[in-house]
C-alpha cells in the first residue's frame, strides 16, 4: 500500500468504549492527509471533531479502522517514535509554570535529547528556527504567562514547529482570538505547510475563513465524513446541510453562511 | 547567557550558606565550641579537649549529616510531587507515606496486645520502631501502587493518599483511647521527630538509601519538564506517562519513607523547600529547581536543627515543631502571594 499520504485512516469508526458500553461518535471515516496541504476539520459542536483528532493523534484507540501513519499502521509506533512524526497543540490550559516562552518552545526537542534534557547546537538551531518563522522573537525571555491567548497560541505553534514532525495537529487554535489573531494564525499555518512542506490538519469554527485559505477541507456531519478542495465541497453544496437550521444558509456565491 | 550566570552565582551563594550552616551547626548548642576549633576538629580529628572532640564528632557530626540528608531528601520529594500532580501543595506526604508509618509505629508502641507475642517481644527494642515505620509506609505504597496502577487520572491518586491519611489517623486515635499514658508519651516523642537518636551504623544506611533515591529522582528530570505542559503534550512528546507516575512514586517512597522511619516525620519541609527554589531561581526548569532544591533543603535543615538545640540553652525543642513553626507561616505567605506558587 503505497501512497504519498503521511497519515490515512481507513473505515475508522471513533467513539468512546467504557466497560458497559460503547458509544460510537462518528463512522466510517476515510481521510488522506498530504505533505504540503493545510487541511481544516470543520463540523459542529459535539459531531466528533475533537474525538477524531484525539484518535488520529493516538490519545484514545479506534473503535475500528486503522489509522496509517507513512503506511504503517499507528499502533506499531513507540510513543518516541510516534513523537518523531506528529506533534499536537490542543486547547487545554497549561498548568502554572514558570517557563519562559523560548523554554517552552526548547520542550518541543524532547524526542531528540539525551536523557537529561541537554539541547545540542542543532537542538538550538530547531528552536531558532521555530522562532524566527512564527516571528516571535519579541517574545522569547518573556514567562508564558504574561503573554496574550493570540501569542500563546502562536507560542504553542512554534512548540509544535520545533519538534521537527512533517505532520502536525491542532484542536480549534483560532477560538478565543480576535479576527485580527484568527487570520494571522490562518496565514502562519497556511506558510508552514505551503513553504515548509508541512502536513498541518486543525478543527476550526471558522468556516469563511477556512473555506477562503485551506487547501483541503473535511466537513463533519452526522451523517458522512467527506474531504475534498473547498471549491469542490461548495459546488457539491456539502456547506448547506452543515447546520439543521433553516435559518443559516451557505450562500455559494460570497461562500459564506448567511442568517435569514 | 546572563541567566547561566547569574544562577552560577545563586549555587555560588547558596554553597557557602551551607558550609557556614554546616559549621554553625557543629559549633553552636548547649555547649558552645569556637568554629577554629570545630574546623581544627574537622580537619585534624585531635582536640586537647576530649570532651569537645567527642560532641563535634560522635554527637554533632552525625546529626549534621541526618540533617542534610533529610533536607534533601524530602525537598526532593517535594519538588517531584509538585509536578506530577500539577499542584503547588502537594509534598512528599500527599501519598500518605508518612500517616502509614505513624500507623506502624502506632501499632508497635501502643498496639503491641493486637500482635502475636513472638513478633511482640522481637519488636520491644530500638529497631522495634524502625521497622514500625518502614513497613507501615511500604504498606501505603504497595496500596498506593495498586491504586494508581486502577486509575488513569493522576488528580485521583492525590485523593486517594489523603484518605489513607484519613484513615490511618483514625485508626491511631482508637488505638491511643486504649494504651497506657507511657506507651502514649513515647508514640508522642516519635511523632516529635528526632535527628540526633541515630548510630553510626544508621546513619550509614540512611546515607545510602537517601542517594540511591536521589539517583532514581535524576532519572526523571527530563520527563517532568516535560509534564510542565500537561500530560497530553507530554504524551506527545513521546513521555511515558505511567511509566514517569510509577518512578516518581517509587523515589518518593524510598526517600520520604525511609527518613520518617529514622527521624519521625518532618513537617513542611518537603512543600515549603520546591517553592522557595522556585521563588528564588525564578525558573521551573527541572535541572536547575533539583540544584537548588539540594541545596535549600540542606541549609534549611541544618538550620532548624540549630534552632531546635537552642544555642546556650540547656534544653532542646522538638525539630518537627520548628520545622512547622518556621514552615507554616512560609506557606501561608506562598498562598497569600499566590503569584510565587507555580
Amino acid at each position: 500500500m503505497i501512497t504519498k499520504a503521511i497519515l490515512k485512516t481507513e473505515n475508522l469508526n471513533i467513539g468512546y468504549t467504557s466497560k458497559k458500553s460503547k458509544i460510537d461518535i462518528a463512522s466510517n471515516i476515510n481521510l488522506e492527509l498530504e505533505a504540503g496541504k493545510l487541511i481544516t476539520l470543520i463540523g459542529g459542536n459535539g459531531i466528533g471533531k475533537s474525538t477524531l483528532l484525539k484518535t488520529i493523534t493516538s490519545i484514545i484507540p479506534a473503535l475500528s479502522g486503522e489509522v496509517y501513519l507513512s503506511d504503517n499502521k499507528i499502533a506499531t509506533y513507540t510513543p518516541e517514535s510516534l513523537a518523531q512524526y506528529l506533534s499536537i497543540v490542543t486547547t487545554e490550559k497549561l498548568p502554572a509554570s514558570n517557563l519562559t516562552v523560548s523554554e517552552l518552545i526548547a520542550l518541543g526537542r524532547h524526542p531528540y535529547t539525551n536523557w537529561i534534557g541537554n539541547l545540542t547546537e542543532n537542538d538550538l538551531n530547531h528552536i531558532q528556527n521555530a522562532i524566527n518563522i512564527t516571528n516571535i522573537n519579541h517574545l522569547q525571555f518573556k514567562k508564558y504567562s504574561e503573554i496574550s491567548d493570540g501569542q500563546l497560541q502562536k507560542v504553542m505553534i512554534a512548540r509544535a514547529l520545533a519538534q521537527d514532525t512533517p505532520l502536525i495537529i491542532l484542536d480549534e487554535p483560532t477560538t478565543h482570538l480576535d479576527l485580527f489573531h484568527k487570520v494571522a494564525v490562518f496565514k502562519l499555518l497556511k506558510k508552514l505547510a505551503n513553504e515548509n512542506n508541512k502536513c498541518i490538519l486543525f478543527s476550526t469554527h471558522d468556516i469563511d475563513l477556512a473555506i477562503q485559505l485551506s487547501d483541503e477541507m473535511i466537513v463533519m456531519t452526522e451523517e458522512f465524513c467527506i474531504q475534498d478542495q473547498p471549491c469542490n465541497l461548495i459546488e457539491k453544496g456539502v456547506f448547506d446541510s452543515l447546520f439543521k437550521d433553516e435559518n443559516i444558509v451557505f450562500d455559494k456565491q460570497y461562500g459564506k453562511f448567511i442568517v435569514k | 547567557m546572563s541567566t547561566s550566570d547569574k544562577n552560577n552565582k545563586l549555587y555560588l551563594t547558596l554553597f557557602s550558606v551551607l558550609v557556614l550552616a554546616f559549621i554553625c551547626n557543629l559549633a553552636f548548642g548547649n555547649v558552645m565550641i569556637p568554629f577554629s576549633d570545630v574546623c581544627k576538629i574537622l580537619a585534624t580529628q585531635s582536640h586537647e579537649k576530649s570532651t569537645w572532640l567527642y560532641i563535634v564528632l560522635d554527637y554533632r557530626l552525625p546529626k549534621a549529616l541526618v540533617a542534610i540528608l533529610t533536607g534533601v531528601g524530602l525537598s526532593i520529594s517535594g519538588l517531584i510531587m509538585q509536578t506530577l500532580f500539577r499542584n503547588p501543595l502537594a509534598g512528599p506526604y500527599v501519598l500518605g507515606l508518612s500517616s502509614g508509618a505513624s500507623l506502624g509505629v502506632a501499632i508497635v508502641i501502643m498496639g503491641s496486645f493486637l500482635l502475636p507475642s513472638f513478633i511482640a517481644d522481637f519488636l520491644v527494642n530500638d529497631y522495634g520502631i524502625l521497622f514500625g515505620a518502614f513497613f507501615g509506609s511500604l504498606l501505603v505504597l504497595i496500596l498506593v501502587f495498586f491504586v494508581a496502577s486502577k486509575l488513569k487520572d493522576t488528580m485521583s491518586i492525590l485523593i486517594v493518599g489523603l484518605m489513607f491519611s484519613s484513615l490511618t489517623s483514625a485508626i491511631i486515635n482508637v488505638l491511643t483511647t486504649f494504651s497506657s499514658a507511657e506507651k502514649l508519651q513515647k508514640f508522642t516523642f516519635w511523632t516529635l521527630g528526632s535527628l540526633g537518636n541515630l548510630n553510626k551504623n544508621q546513619v550509614a544506611l540512611l546515607t545510602i538509601v537517601v542517594l540511591v533515591g536521589l539517583l532514581i529522582s535524576f532519572t526523571i528530570i527530563k520527563p517532568l519538564d516535560g509534564l510542565l505542559l500537561g500530560e497530553n503534550y507530554a504524551r506527545s512528546l513521546g513521555i511515558s506517562i505511567k511509566k514517569t507516575r510509577n518512578i516518581s512514586i517509587l523515589a518518593t517512597s524510598i526517600l520520604a519513607g525511609t527518613i520518617t522511619a529514622f527521624v519521625g516525620p518532618i513537617a513542611f519541609v518537603g512543600l515549603a523547600i520546591p517553592h522557595m527554589s522556585k521563588l528564588i531561581f525564578q525558573t521551573s526548569n527541572h535541572k536547575i529547581l533539583f540544584m537548588a532544591t539540594l541545596f535549600l533543603g540542606a541549609i534549611t535543615m541544618l538550620v532548624c536543627d540549630l534552632i531546635s538545640q537552642m544555642p546556650g540553652q540547656s534544653f532542646t525543642i522538638p525539630i518537627n515543631a520548628v520545622t512547622s513553626i518556621l514552615g507554616a507561616p512560609v506557606v501561608i505567605w506562598l498562598i497569600i502571594r499566590k503569584k510565587g506558587i507555580r
